[in-house]
């Protein structure tokens, strides 16, 4: 079991009330990866929350004739894995640590809970949760542009050099 | 305006060195005495003797590199009297002749010899033949033209580089010059984003740079295989982790402009003041001298006024649709 002060120091927390990380930390642990040792895989069920304190995590899917591809990385104060929060709650993708990575896990069924007993930590867990997933969605919107892609066109209109 | 038969054609008979690769003579990184800006043949009076702005001047190319599929650096020498000293940020049009002129940022510092690196993705017809120039060929230089980074300006404070796929080519001169001169600077982070691992240009200088233990340098692309362990995301989402202290922060961003429109707004957002958040934008130059008006944003002509602008300046046209 972790301490309040490691939920605080794992930035997704920061600016919660103390009440708030007391409640958490009774879901809490801390996790530790070796590089390239998975943290989930796609399929399995998705019984916790991280957040990464160091280190980084890719998120990635093997494609056929293709291999893995990393999709995402996550990286220090921000969080991994949303599908715990939603039925019928199995990870949709793998997750490895990049490098070597610790983490804060919270267990899901107790999180969930804790979020349904009190509605003000409920809403604002769901406001910062829905935050990262309002970035990643533009982050995976503006990757589909494919900004870098192979320039179409003409000299002068797009960037020859 | 010369024609091209005026100006020569490819040298024959002087023969066709082959792409050497990496460290081919003149490509190799110069010596840290070495003046980042061109200067030394321009100081000797080249410089605005030229009688006519739209004639270009004959430069051999010296020597080629292929940087990615589509992206070569082309070294060049000057034939006739060679152009003016050039500043970081401010680029060239480069002619293909018989083909047509393209802007080309100037991609590093001169040689001591007065040679110019250009790098160039083939995108179009006179970028295509312009990529294809082999060693011994001929091309037209007009310039250097525009507005610079102002790198100077951020003496004193924090710098924050950031530069998606080929961007890096009109900053790599800026980075040059902070590294010259790295004791008039705080913090410098380099932040880039590209495609997939295969397409960062200059990987191996990026590689070298992130080896200089007061240089925080990142790179993040839009996905990857497992072998990479960098990151993967947005190059928006490297600012978050990158140190500088947004009050005395100057910072410089080149690439696509959706990209800088983002990074320009994630600066401002973190405090980072509009007018020292400066974008290198991109439109149709063809005569260079606000004078065809084909690259004018509103008030403004970007060749003459920019390419290098504040984002306060800029931040109202970049958000009005084109027709």
């Amino acid at each position: 079991v972790t301490t309040r002060a490691t939920l605080v120091a794992s930035g997704f927390f920061a600016g919660f009330p103390p009440g708030d990380l007391e409640r958490l930390d009774a879901c809490a642990a801390e996790v530790e990866l070796e590089a390239d040792r998975h943290l989930f895989r796609q399929g399995e069920p998705a019984d916790r929350f991280f957040v990464v304190r160091e280190g980084l995590v890719a998120v990635e899917l093997p494609v056929p004739g293709r291999g893995v591809l990393i999709v995402d990385t996550v990286g220090e104060g921000d969080a991994v894995g949303i599908s715990w929060l939603f039925e019928p709650a199995r990870w949709q993708f793998d997750a490895r640590a990049s490098r070597p990575t610790r983490l804060v896990a919270l267990d899901a069924g107790c999180l969930r809970a804790a979020l349904d007993a009190d509605p003000e930590l409920g809403h604002r867990f769901t406001r910062r949760f829905a935050a990262v997933v309002q970035h990643r969605l533009q982050s995976a919107r503006l990757r589909l542009l494919d900004l870098y892609g192979p320039a179409a066109g003409e000299d002068g209109g797009g960037v020859p050099g | 305006v010369a024609s091209p038969a005026d100006l020569g054609s490819p040298v024959a008979g002087r023969g066709r060195p082959e792409d050497h690769g990496r460290g081919l003579r003149g490509l190799a990184p110069e010596p840290e005495a070495a003046a980042w800006a061109v200067g030394a043949l321009a100081a000797a009076g080249g410089a605005g003797a030229w009688p006519e702005p739209m004639a270009p001047r004959r430069y051999r190319v010296r020597a080629r590199r292929r940087e990615l599929a589509d992206t070569v650096t082309l070294l060049l020498d000057p034939v006739d009297e060679p152009i003016g000293a050039y500043l970081p940020g401010q680029f060239n049009m480069l002619y293909a002749f018989a083909v047509g002129e393209a802007a080309i940022s100037v991609s590093g510092r001169a040689t001591a010899d007065g040679a110019l690196p250009h790098t160039i993705r083939a995108v179009g017809a006179t970028s295509r033949a312009l990529c294809a120039a082999r060693p011994g060929e001929m091309v037209g230089v007009r310039g250097p033209f525009g507005t610079s980074w102002g790198v100077g300006d951020g003496a004193g404070g924090d710098v924050v580089v950031v530069a998606g796929g080929l961007g890096l080519a009109p900053l790599r001169p800026a980075i040059h010059q902070l590294l010259a001169e790295r004791e008039r600077y705080g913090r410098i982070s380099l932040l880039v984003g590209a495609r997939s691992p295969e397409t960062l240009l200059f990987r191996h200088e990026l590689e070298s740079w992130r080896g200089h233990f007061d240089l925080h340098v990142e790179a993040t692309v839009d996905a990857a295989g497992a072998g990479w362990h960098g990151h993967v995301g947005l190059v928006t989402g490297l600012l978050e982790h990158a140190p500088f202290d947004p009050a005395s922060t100057l910072a410089l961003a080149c690439g696509p402009e959706v990209m800088m429109r983002f990074t320009a707004q994630a600066l401002v957002d973190r405090g980072v003041p509009a007018d020292a958040v400066r974008v290198s934008l991109e439109r149709n130059m063809k005569c260079a001298i606000a004078f065809c008006g084909h690259c004018q944003l509103g008030p403004t002509f970007v060749c003459r006024d920019g390419p290098v602008f504040p984002w306060s300046r800029v931040e109202r046209l970049v958000g009005i649709r084109e027709a």
